[in-house]
């Protein structure tokens, strides 16, 4: 295990940041928080990430490790002997968290933040109707995964908690904006009692922001970053 | 889909995802059945072992299926893992490793794609990108021998399948990945004295082939 002080870049917004930040306090590892202006990006988030310029940058020690979940796999490689394994030990279970933690960042993300991008009613009911199928298709993952326990990890919490765990103040956000029910239990009930057990963790209410907090961001992000008609 | 024992890998043969793997179960001298797929009519096989996508490649271990090509890749080395490694083994070289992989899936597939789908304006800064990550590939690769250090590794697996493609995207924007590149070129020809690569990879000229023939299909002029 490699000596030296953590840090993480990283913006109090961003799901991709707040899920390095689960992992972290899952680990129960300290590290300094710096918090980034990324319409002012700073000279230490260029030197450690010159290729993307993006938050999270996890720097431990003289290390550099860009992108949420191979910061994730390191936390869990870097720091095997504290606690839980992250990903499954299983070759094949492993395979199947990666496969469902791209197509949470890859599907499930671009749709619900779709509906808040949405110019048009039609385009907004498009995104909502590809948020549920999304959903719908993790409710089946949930089952395999979690075997009957209370997390896609099992009994603790996993690569997969944490990846669709850090989306959770943003799709409350979506819901409240959209006045539509994304996390529904009639359509996704065992996604919806995940949601609810894993908000009574400390690593969700350490570092998810309040959904008042995450719904003013996305008005102003509506404004001037997105063009949309603030009438919702 | 029966749990019969094997390997058996759904595929397109000029797919550079679908080579990864190829290339992967080559190196840990896995056998396995190859099934060619036709992507305009996708067998049952297909979607039913990747319901979510609808994509190759697909390994399917013992009746069990994988699905997208980089977790296919460390799959077959997390189980065949007595032969070629391909990920190094500290963690933070892990992470790098992991890192350059998914740079090469994010940038240079769809970058290659719009070398050869846009003119003008559109097709320059296409251009001016490749040429960009192929110099920032370049710069990773340094003076070693694989962007794996002496040994071939995933970021190795992950980007020599696309240098076939090199020939399409220098012809359809006019301009030489020697030139940008030069050290890519040379990883590249080094790669090919692997059997693994050799036996994977498309002639250059059947890319070409293909590429035109979705010209056409695209209505690409």
């Amino acid at each position: 295990m490699a000596e030296g002080e953590l840090k993480l870049l990283g913006t109090w917004s961003s799901p991709f940041v707040i899920r390095v930040k689960m992992m972290l306090e899952q680990k129960g590892l300290s590290y300094e928080y710096i918090e980034q202006d990324l319409l002012n990006k700073s000279e230490l988030l260029l030197k450690h990430n010159p290729i993307y310029k993006k938050v999270p940058v996890l720097i431990h020690g003289d290390r550099d490790i860009c992108e949420s979940l191979v910061i994730l796999q390191y936390i869990d490689e870097n720091w095997s002997k504290t606690g839980p394994p992250v990903l499954p030990v299983d070759p094949y279970e492993r395979a199947i968290a990666r496969f469902w933690a791209g197509f949470i960042d890859d599907k499930l993300l671009s749709s619900f933040i779709g509906i808040l991008k949405a110019t048009t009613e039609e385009a907004k009911a498009e995104k909502i109707a590809d948020t549920h199928t999304a959903l719908e298709l993790l409710e089946g993952a949930f089952k395999k995964c979690s075997a009957g326990k209370d997390f896609f990890g099992g009994d603790s919490i996993g690569y997969l908690d944490v990846t669709l765990g850090s989306l959770l103040g943003w799709i409350k956000t979506a819901e409240m904006m959209s006045g539509a029910k994304l996390l529904d239990e009639t359509k996704v009930p065992l996604l919806v009692d995940w949601g609810k057990r894993f908000l009574t963790l400390d690593c969700a209410k350490k570092t998810l922001p309040s959904v008042e907090r995450v719904e003013k961001h996305a008005r102003e992000l509506q404004v001037t970053r997105w063009k949309v008609a603030t009438a919702n | 889909m029966a749990s019969e024992k094997g390997v058996i890998l759904l595929d397109f043969w000029v797919s550079p995802f679908g080579q990864r793997a190829r290339i992967a179960l080559a190196e840990k001298g896995v056998q396995y059945e190859y099934k060619e797929e036709n992507l305009t009519e996708k067998s049952e096989l297909l979607l039913k072992a990747n319901p979510v996508h609808k994509k190759i490649p697909v390994l399917i271990h013992d009746g069990k299926p994988v699905c997208e090509s980089l977790i296919i890749v460390q799959y077959i080395d997390e189980v065949w893992s007595d032969k070629a490694p391909l990920m190094p083994s500290d963690p933070y070289q892990r992470a790098q490793a992991r890192f350059w992989a998914d740079f090469v899936d994010k940038k240079v597939y769809d970058c290659g794609s719009r070398l050869w789908k846009l003119k003008g304006e559109e097709q320059q800064a296409a251009k001016k990108e490749m040429i960009e990550i192929l110099q920032l590939l370049e710069a990773q690769l340094g003076d070693k021998k694989y962007f794996g250090g002496d040994s071939f590794g995933f970021v190795d697996v992950a980007f020599v399948p696309f240098t076939s493609w090199f020939y399409s995207y220098e012809t359809c924007a006019n301009f030489s990945v020697e030139g940008v590149a030069p050290k890519i070129v040379q990883w590249a020809k080094r790669c090919m004295e692997r059997e693994s690569v050799a036996q994977t990879l498309s002639d250059p000229k059947k890319v070409y082939e293909f590429v035109c023939f979705l010209k056409k299909k695209f209505g690409v002029e």
